[in-house]
């Protein structure tokens, strides 16, 4: 009994990194219908800004990230503009493949930058302290602050969503891009903001990445693929079925791996055709700021 | 209508044409030689980008050097050869390294092929060059991924035959299973053995039930904990933990990535398993990853391939081995690492034999100068058809010593301290082993 509770924390725990990771995943494709494949590798990129300023440049690690966040929404505001922007329209392809250029691009830049050594972040006694939460259940302080860390940052997204005028205008441009701007949305300003949001986001999946295991310019796209099999198991655009995808994808993997750790990634991908079978659409289609 | 070119009928063209052929011919043949000297072209394949990088991280270093000392030709009875390295990166990609090999032979022409950085770039590479019948020396992966896993029926033992061109030298994992049991005996254990055999072709060879660590642990009176093959970047692993603990395994071994290994090892101590002896190898290769560790990895124990302490020296340049390690730390600023001997050793054994070969441009005399090959390099001896490898694999394989040892936490730097050497007591060991709790 004991161990199957053990079996659904660590779960549940693994379903909050990949909630992390998908975030901003989920958020650009949400407000702009965008499916940006180098996410994996801005999130590694964004790991070495913080290694950067913090290991070598001996800043703390919440300070580091906090330069990483505003950072990361500058350069995401930047790519919006000068980049991602030329190539949005109702062809579904050319955005696909400047993203995939990118994430080529990003992963030559950190290997001739930073080498190809596999790096992490350091936390000290953050990195193995736990925490009992039953006799017989200790639970990683990491993974547990990682959880924490995706609920708080989904909880911050939903009130920037539903209680300023800047997540009205994302919810505007997400149903209605054209009527949007015969309102007055400046469309291209809120999908820079949005990508801007999105990157900074991905500084948190970032850090509990670089804390959790080692990163090396090429890990990615490897890392990505569960984040994408969450934002579709939650339903496109809606962040706490995101969170949902995740764990399902966590719980499904952990429980695979209990009866047979060979199963272990495979019951994380089979958990997602069976929710794809069952619910085409996801778990919460048009939960969230968008309900087209 | 006959044919005709201008005022020459086609015989006269013809005959024309092949006077003309002779003629350069024979230029070609005698007057250059006096002027330059003939060239020998060296292949290197090598993953220089993607994610085996580290690998090739000292091929600029090792290959400046070589270019250094060759810079003045090789000379061989009385003519002079210069020798030219053509470098090719892989891309850690298999289909690259075969492509890359391709382009190497078919359009730079090169007389040798030398390749030295895992499973996936030296295989496609070996293939490519038995397929053209061109020379090719490989190392750093275990004998048997290079000579058994090229075969026509790998799973076959009776089907299989000897290479033409291809020449491989490193450890097997007779070796590395004799290391790690070596160092566990020094240490009072319950003999339980858990173990990290992922699904891949390392974790495949380790776990076989007939070649790998079972059949030898059994023999030797541990009890092992193989929970089954796993896939390369888990992200949890509390279903191994949870066994290993049922089993009560105060040994960890195993055969990982380094970004799985630290996932495993944080989690097994946010969950309290404490291990007395963890053993792995592949994750913990490169000083960087074990600097990644932070304090965790201290006295985490490793097979050792080659070390600055190890008591050899190069047979080209006469750098003994601390001094090559120490060039290349004053090089580039970072820590050495196990395969910057290898590299260097590969261009040894390559200029060894074609010093012998009697031609250089002479493939099968080149193949046959290698598999003589006897030669004290910087990585120990290599000798072809030695006794210490199976008969059926002697003609292509040369075995090198290996040794085990722990890393250990100096100041905030992490040295290899060797604690076995059992199989090649002439490596001098730096301490004993120690258990982690």
């Amino acid at each position: 009994m004991m161990d199957w509770l053990d079996v659904a924390t660590q779960g549940i725990l693994l379903g909050g990194v990949y909630a992390l990771f998908a975030l901003g995943l989920s958020l650009v494709f949400g407000i702009m219908r965008l499916v940006n494949l180098a996410h994996g590798d801005l999130i590694v990129l964004a790991a070495y800004f913080v290694l950067f300023t913090s290991s070598m440049a001996g800043l703390p690690l919440g300070v580091a990230t906090a330069l990483a966040i505003a950072a990361m929404f500058v350069l995401g505001y930047l790519l919006q503009r000068f980049v991602l922007e030329r190539v949005l329209g109702d062809e579904i392809m050319p955005p696909l493949l400047v993203t995939f250029g990118l994430s080529v691009i990003v992963q030559n830049a950190l290997l001739l930058t930073f080498g190809a050594d596999s790096r992490r972040l350091q936390a000290g006694a953050f990195e193995t302290g736990s925490v009992s939460l039953a006799p017989a259940l200790k639970v990683g302080l990491a993974p547990l602050t990682t959880l924490v860390a995706a609920v708080i940052v989904i909880a911050l997204l939903q009130l920037l969503f539903y209680k300023t005028s800047i997540g009205r205008a994302f919810r505007a441009t997400a149903d209605n891009p054209e009527i949007a701007q015969l309102m007055g949305i400046n469309q291209r300003r809120i999908f820079a903001i949005a990508v801007g949001i999105s990157l900074a986001v991905s500084v948190v999946a970032a850090v509990s990445l670089g804390v959790r295991a080692n990163f090396d310019p090429s890990i990615g796209p490897a890392r990505l693929l569960y984040a994408f099999e969450a934002v579709i198991i939650g339903g496109l655009g809606s962040l706490w079925g995101t969170l949902a995808g995740g764990m399902v994808v966590g719980i499904a993997q952990t429980i695979g791996a209990r009866i047979n750790p060979e199963w272990q990634i495979l019951a994380g991908h089979l958990a997602f055709l069976a929710v794809l079978m069952i619910k085409p659409r996801g778990l919460f289609p048009g939960a969230g700021h968008d309900a087209r | 209508m006959k044919p005709t070119l201008g005022r020459f009928n086609r015989r006269q063209v013809l005959r024309g044409t092949a006077g003309a052929i002779a003629g350069l011919g024979a230029a070609s043949l005698f007057s250059p030689a006096v002027f330059a000297a003939k060239i020998i072209k060296i292949g290197y394949v090598s993953p220089k980008s993607g994610p085996l990088a580290a690998f090739a991280e000292a091929d600029d270093f090792i290959l400046g050097q070589f270019r250094t000392t060759t810079k003045n030709g090789l000379k061989l009875g009385s003519q002079t050869y210069q020798v030219e390295v053509i470098e090719k990166d892989s891309q850690s990609n298999p289909n690259r390294a075969a492509e890359v090999a391709k382009e190497l032979i078919t359009r730079d022409n090169v007389g040798l092929i030398l390749v030295g950085a895992t499973p996936e770039t030296n295989n496609p590479v070996a293939t490519q060059c038995e397929l053209e019948q061109i020379p090719c020396i490989s190392s750093v992966a275990p004998w048997q991924t290079n000579f058994i896993a090229r075969q026509a029926n790998p799973a076959d033992p009776k089907s299989w035959k000897p290479f033409e061109s291809t020449f491989h030298y490193f450890w097997g994992l007779e070796d590395v299973i004799g290391v790690f049991t070596g160092m566990w005996s020094q240490v009072a254990s319950n003999k339980s053995v858990g173990a990290l055999f992922p699904n891949d072709g390392d974790g495949n060879a380790w776990g076989d039930k007939v070649v790998g660590f079972p059949p030898v642990l059994s023999e030797k009176g541990y009890k092992l904990t193989d929970t089954g093959r796993f896939q390369n970047l888990t992200d949890d692993f509390s279903a191994q933990i949870a066994a290993f603990r049922s089993t009560d395994a105060e040994i960890v071994t195993g055969v990982v990535i380094p970004p799985d290994f630290t996932t495993f090892w944080n989690q097994a101590q946010q969950k309290g398993y404490k291990p007395k002896l963890v053993s792995v190898a592949k994750a913990l290769l490169f000083p960087t990853t074990v600097q990644a560790l932070g304090k965790n990895g201290h006295n985490i124990s490793t097979e050792v391939w080659w070390t600055p302490s190890h008591p050899y020296k190069s047979s080209l340049t006469g750098i003994s081995a601390a001094d090559l390690a120490k060039g290349y730390e004053q090089a580039s600023g970072k820590q050495w690492t196990q395969p910057i001997g290898f590299v260097h050793s590969l261009f040894e054994v390559a200029i060894d034999a074609l010093k012998r070969s009697g031609d250089p441009a002479d493939g099968a005399a080149v193949a046959k100068a290698i598999g003589a090959t006897k030669l004290d390099t910087i990585v120990g001896p290599i000798a072809f058809g030695s006794n210490k490898v199976p008969p059926f694999a002697a003609r292509n394989i040369a075995k090198t010593p290996l040794v085990g040892g722990q890393w250990r936490l100096n100041g905030d730097r992490y040295e290899m301290v060797i604690t076995e050497n059992g199989q090649a007591p002439q490596i001098p060991l730096g301490g004993q082993m120690q258990a982690l709790s």
